[in-house]
């Protein structure tokens, strides 16, 4: 028998780019909670991930998210000699506006705020896109990441002279070219296997 | 274990070849050039488990340790097809010498890279839910598998291309619906987790080869 995808017709998505915290709907049946051996749970990688609809769909496949997990953790984590954390989630924030994924951008503008302290700019760039974006580190990034997103690329040489221009190091390029890298893999994860849901009203 | 034993090329005496060692120890190195020594080399071991772990995701993706219905000539037609999108000359070329490898992989070879021709457009665009965002709808080709290709293809394969041109170029128009279409053809639940994950990892492989290609040239001494 043909399985079939999950429906949430009644369930009205976000329609606007938003630092608010979102659920996310998954339309394929993630793993049972029950179901997890300890393939499952290596590929997880943290715990807590168990709670996660969208984990325990990915987590079908463990050993690729797994070796994801760990690319993720050290691509956003790991900033020795490199990019502040606020710069990265900057990179993650933009390519998710470039592309489109409302969740995964109100994921990172978030962690953009905490980081940077500076949610006004970071709501800009949520809500004017890439050009809106005035500070001139910012700016590099985030064009540079828009950049990247294009497919093609149209990444290229005048975009590094403007990250080194910003003051990047080599290995802080390197990260932006990682971080808006991989948000192109999240990003068509969140987009095509499941949907955005609206906060639920406090 | 069997199976992936006999979908090893074996050698003269009638042994299994491991496969993982006619393929570069990193990929990403061999796609963008870098050099073991070089300055580039030294910048990306800063960062020693993202280059290990983009490593193992493409081995995980393309050399599984057990071979799923999901096979292996499958997943290389369609890193071939998602190569060919991008038009990264070494990539494509890469993913060729993959897809040719495997059993089965050489009839394949001419359809997939003709249709990933026809799907050449540039990316991103979509539509936005009904709101303020609608002013940033963009159009763009709705790529449909030519019907002629589709006996060579199988309907599998099929599904798998419109699938992985939808994430290439449109990701924001993507639906339960065309999830649904993986399943009619089918497609089982795991099966389109690791087609997801094979469409999207090469989406972020290519991104990095062409960034740290482009940083090779910008920075003399690097």
């Amino acid at each position: 028998m043909t399985e079939q995808v999950i429906r949430y017709p009644a369930q009205s998505e976000p329609a606007v780019f938003t630092q608010d915290e979102l659920g996310w709907l998954p339309w394929l049946e993630p793993l049972p909670e029950s179901a997890l051996t300890d393939r499952h749970r290596d590929g997880l990688v943290d715990p807590a991930r168990a709670k996660s609809p969208y984990f325990m769909l990915l987590v079908r496949d463990p050993e690729v998210l797994g070796a994801r997990t760990r690319t993720d953790k050290d691509i956003f984590y790991n900033t020795r000699n490199g990019l502040p954390r606020a710069d990265r989630e900057v990179a993650a924030a933009a390519t998710s506006r470039v592309n489109g994924c409302i969740f995964c951008a109100s994921v990172h503008a978030r962690f953009a705020t905490v980081h940077s302290k500076r949610r006004e700019e970071v709501q800009t760039l949520l809500d004017e896109g890439i050009s809106g974006v005035a500070d001139p580190r910012w700016a590099a990034i985030a064009r540079a990441s828009e950049a990247l997103t294009e497919t093609p690329s149209g990444f290229g040489t005048r975009d590094i002279q403007a990250l080194a221009g910003a003051g990047l190091s080599d290995l802080e390029i390197i990260d932006v070219i990682n971080g808006a890298a991989f948000f192109n893999w999240a990003n068509r994860l969140m987009l095509s296997l499941g949907q955005p849901e609206e906060p639920v009203a406090a | 274990m069997t199976i992936d034993v006999i979908d090893r090329p074996l050698t003269r005496d009638g042994g299994a070849v491991n496969v993982t060692a006619h393929w570069p120890a990193d990929w990403i190195d061999h796609l963008a050039g870098i050099e073991p020594g070089s300055p580039l080399a030294a910048l990306r071991a800063e960062r020693p488990e993202a280059r290990r772990n983009a490593q193992l995701s493409a081995e995980a993706l393309f050399l599984p340790a057990e071979e799923t219905v999901f096979s292996r000539a499958e997943r290389a037609a369609v890193a071939l097809f998602v190569a060919g999108l991008h038009r990264q000359a070494a990539v494509f070329a890469f993913y060729r010498d993959l897809l040719v490898s495997q059993p089965g992989g050489l009839e394949l070879e001419a359809t997939v890279i003709a249709e990933g021709r026809r799907g050449l457009t540039e990316g991103p665009y979509g539509a936005y839910p009904d709101g303020p965002l609608r002013v940033e709808n963009r159009s763009g080709p709705l790529y449909r598998v030519d019907p002629a290709q589709a006996d060579v293809l199988g309907p599998r394969l099929t599904a798998a291309l419109t699938h992985a041109h939808l994430l290439v170029f449109h990701p924001r128009d993507a639906s339960a619906l065309h999830l649904q279409a993986l399943l009619d053809a089918g497609w089982d639940t795991t099966g389109i987790v690791t087609l997801s994950q094979l469409v999207a990892f090469l989406t972020f492989q290519i991104r990095v080869v062409s960034g740290l290609t482009a940083l090779k040239y910008s920075l003399p001494g690097v």
